[in-house]
C-alpha cells in the first residue's frame, strides 16, 4: 500500500483540502453547537416545570372590585368553553376541577416542624400533567395522593415563615421524602391520606392532584352536585400567535404574561437555533462539494497511474481505497475538531449558565453526539461511494 | 488458462476494408500454452489493439475472444483482475512504468500484489540485464532500452499461464536482447506458459513454435 500511495498522493493539493477542512469544520461546528445549545437551554426551561407539557396557557377572568361588589361570577360558562375550544390557537382546552370539600393537611418532619393548615385541590386532566403514569394515578381504596405544589409555596415558607419564626429551611428533596397528613371530609365522611410530593411548579399557581383523585373525592364527600370552572388551561401551537393576546383581551380573560413571553421565548430560540442548524448544514454541504470537487481533480490529475495501476492488476476497490480512506480520514478528524472546539465552547457557557441558574442540570451531550457521528457517516459513505464510482469510470473508459 | 482463441476477430476500425491479408485477423487462431508464438506486424495493423483485446483493456472489435472457450466479453471485473494478477502477464510497448518511482520500486508496486517472486530473484534479474546500479534510480531518469528491461522485470513477477510481451526489445542491442529473451524464456518454462512476442521488424531470436503475420 506504502507505493501505491506514494503515488496517489501525487497531485494532492493541500490548499483544496485545507478549504474543504475549514469550511467542514466550521459547518459542523455549528450544526452540533446549534443541538448542544438548545439541548442545554431547553433545560434551563424545562428545568421550571419539567412534568407541565409545553406552551400551554392557564386563563381566567379578571376578578375586579366592581365584579365582587355586584357579585357576578368568574366562573366560565360551557359556551365560553366551547367557543374557547373552537379557537384556531387552541390546540386542546382543560378545565381545572376544584374540591368541594374540606381538606387539612399536616406537615410533619420529625424534630423540626409540625404545623397544620386547611387548604385545597384543584386537578386538570392528566394528559396535560408530564409525570410518569405510575406517580401520578390514584385508585379508589388508595391511601395515598401524588401532590404537586406551587413552588411558591416553597419559597414563602423558607423565605418567610421560617426566616421569621427562626425554624428551619426545607429544600425540595426533604419534602418531597417527608408524610404530609391529609384529612379530607365532607358529606359526613372523614378519611385520612398520605400525600406524596412529585413536584414543585412555577407555573401552576395551585395545588394539583390527579384528576381521578379529584372526581372520586368530590363524589364522595362533596354535597353540591354542580360544578362550575374558575380556570381553564389550554395548550396552543404557537405562543406568539397574536390572536391569543387579541382573544383574551376581547372576553376579559387574563393570562399570566411572564409565562406567554417564557414561551414565546422557547418558541424563538426554536426557530433561530433551527435557523443557524440550517446555516451550518448548508456550509457542510458545501464543504462536501468542494471535496467531492478535489477528490474528482484529483482523480483526474492521476488518471494515468490509476489506470497503469488497474493494468498491471490492481482491483478498481484497492486502488479506490487510499483516496477513501483520505475521504473519511479528514472527515472524521473534522467530527472529532468539532466535537472538541464544541466540548470547549459549551464549558465556557455552561459556567455562564450555572451562574444564573443554579439549580441547572447539565444535559447529556449524546445528541449532538449522534447528529455529528451521522453526519459522518453519511459524508464519508457518500464520498465513498463518489470515489468508488470515478475509479470505475476509469475502468471501463476503454473496456 | 489453456487456450486462447480468436475467431473472426478484427478491429472494428478494419471493418471497411476487403483487402485484409493476416494470419491472425477474420481467422480461427488458437494459441497454446507451453508453446511459443511470433507475431510479425507492419506499423499500424493492429498489434497493440491486439494486445489491448486480449487483455481485457479494449474491447471495440469485432468477432470473438475466448479463453478455455468461454467469451472475454462475458468477464466482469473481479475476473479481469484475477487473469491480470494470476494468468497472463503483458509487457506493454509503452511500457506503463512509473517515472515517480525507483527502477526497484516499479517491480515492487507489482511483486507486493502478486507476492510472487524473492527479492533475491527480482536482484539476480537487475543483474543480469545490467541494470543493477540503476535499482534507485528514477525510472524517468532512465533511457527507455533500461525501462524496457525494468518493464520486463514487473511483468515475470507475477504467476502467468501466457506472457505477451509488445515489441519488447525495440531499443535494445542484440546482445542485451539475447540476455532478455533469455530470462523470459526460463521463467515462461519454468511455469509452463505460453509466449507471445510481437514484432515489426526486430524481433527477439529464439525457437518459435508459430509464426504469425497480422
Amino acid at each position: 500500500m506504502n507505493l501505491v500511495w506514494k503515488l496517489l498522493r501525487q497531485h494532492i493539493s493541500i490548499p483544496q483540502f485545507a478549504g474543504f477542512f475549514f469550511a467542514n469544520f466550521v459547518g459542523m461546528l455549528i450544526i452540533l453547537l446549534g443541538i448542544q445549545f438548545y439541548t442545554d437551554i431547553q433545560s434551563v426551561y424545562s428545568s421550571e416545570d419539567s412534568f407541565m407539557k409545553e406552551d400551554y396557557l392557564i386563563i381566567n377572568k379578571d376578578v375586579s372590585t366592581l365584579g365582587t361588589l355586584a357579585g357576578s361570577s368568574s366562573t366560565f360558562s360551557q359556551s365560553e368553553i366551547d367557543d374557547l375550544r373552537e379557537q384556531p390557537f387552541a390546540e386542546r382546552v382543560g378545565m381545572f376541577t376544584a374540591s368541594a370539600y374540606d381538606v387539612r393537611a399536616t406537615f410533619d418532619v420529625e424534630g423540626f416542624v409540625r404545623f397544620s393548615t386547611d387548604m385545597f385541590f384543584e386537578s386538570v386532566p392528566d394528559d396535560f400533567v408530564d409525570v410518569k403514569t405510575a406517580d401520578w394515578t390514584f385508585a379508589e381504596g388508595d391511601t395515598k395522593i401524588p401532590i404537586i405544589l406551587p413552588r411558591n409555596y416553597l419559597d414563602l415558607y423558607n423565605f418567610g415563615f421560617a426566616q421569621s419564626r427562626n425554624m428551619p429551611q426545607l429544600s425540595e428533596g426533604i419534602l418531597g421524602a417527608m408524610k404530609l397528613g391529609v384529612t379530607v371530609s365532607g358529606a359526613g365522611r372523614y378519611d385520612v391520606f398520605e400525600g406524596r410530593i412529585v413536584g414543585f411548579s412555577n407555573r401552576l399557581n395551585t395545588i394539583l392532584v390527579p384528576q381521578q383523585f379529584m372526581d372520586w373525592a368530590n363524589r364522595t364527600y362533596a354535597t353540591d352536585a354542580t360544578r362550575e370552572y374558575t380556570r381553564v388551561i389550554v395548550q396552543v401551537g404557537n405562543p406568539t400567535d397574536e390572536n391569543i393576546a387579541r382573544y383574551l383581551t376581547a372576553n376579559g380573560y387574563v393570562t399570566d404574561q411572564d409565562k406567554l413571553d417564557s414561551s414565546k421565548t422557547t418558541f424563538i430560540l426554536r426557530i433561530i437555533v433551527a435557523i443557524v442548524m440550517g446555516v451550518g448544514l448548508v456550509i457542510c454541504l458545501l464543504a462536501f462539494y468542494i471535496l467531492m470537487l478535489s477528490v474528482w481533480l484529483l482523480v483526474q490529475k492521476n488518471s494515468g497511474k490509476l489506470e497503469n495501476l488497474l493494468l498491471i492488476g490492481y482491483s478498481p476497490a484497492r486502488v479506490s481505497h487510499p483516496y477513501q480512506l483520505l475521504t473519511a480520514g479528514l472527515n472524521a478528524l473534522v467530527l472529532l475538531l468539532a466535537l472538541a472546539t464544541m466540548l470547549l465552547i459549551r464549558n465556557t457557557y455552561l459556567n455562564m449558565f450555572t451562574s444564573f441558574f443554579p439549580d441547572m442540570e447539565t444535559p447529556a451531550i449524546w445528541s449532538s453526539v449522534i447528529v455529528g457521528a451521522g453526519l459522518f457517516i453519511v459524508v464519508s459513505l457518500l464520498g465513498i461511494v463518489a470515489v468508488r464510482s470515478k475509479i470505475m469510470s476509469i475502468w471501463r473508459h476503454k473496456n | 488458462m489453456d487456450v486462447i482463441e480468436l475467431k473472426q476477430t478484427l478491429p472494428q476500425v478494419f471493418a471497411q476494408q476487403t483487402d485484409i491479408q493476416s494470419d491472425v485477423w477474420l481467422r480461427d487462431v488458437k494459441l497454446e500454452r507451453g508453446k511459443t508464438y511470433l507475431v510479425e506486424a507492419n506499423s499500424g495493423t493492429g498489434k497493440s489493439s491486439l494486445c489491448s483485446y486480449i487483455y481485457g483493456y479494449r474491447n471495440d472489435y469485432q468477432g470473438t475472444i475466448a479463453f478455455d472457450g468461454t467469451d472475454i466479453r462475458t468477464f466482469g471485473v473481479s475476473r479481469w483482475v484475477d487473469i491480470r494478477q494470476h494468468h497472463f502477464a503483458l509487457l506493454w510497448q509503452e511500457l506503463r512504468l512509473f517515472p515517480e518511482l525507483t527502477a526497484m520500486e516499479n517491480v515492487q508496486i507489482k511483486n507486493q500484489l502478486t507476492a510472487y517472486q524473492s527479492q533475491q530473484q527480482i536482484d539476480a534479474w537487475f543483474e543480469q540485464l545490467g541494470i543493477a546500479d540503476k535499482r534507485n534510480a528514477k525510472i524517468g531518469r532512465m533511457s527507455f532500452g533500461q525501462q524496457q528491461r525494468v518493464a520486463m522485470i514487473r511483468t515475470l513477477c507475477q504467476p502467468f499461464d501466457f506472457v505477451f510481451v509488445d515489441e519488447p526489445i525495440s531499443h535494445l542491442d542484440d546482445t542485451n536482447s539475447a540476455v532478455m529473451a533469455n530470462v523470459m524464456m526460463t521463467e515462461a518454462r519454468k511455469q509452463g506458459a505460453g509466449v507471445i512476442v510481437t514484432s515489426i521488424g526486430k524481433h527477439m531470436e529464439m525457437d518459435y513454435d508459430h509464426v504469425l503475420r497480422l
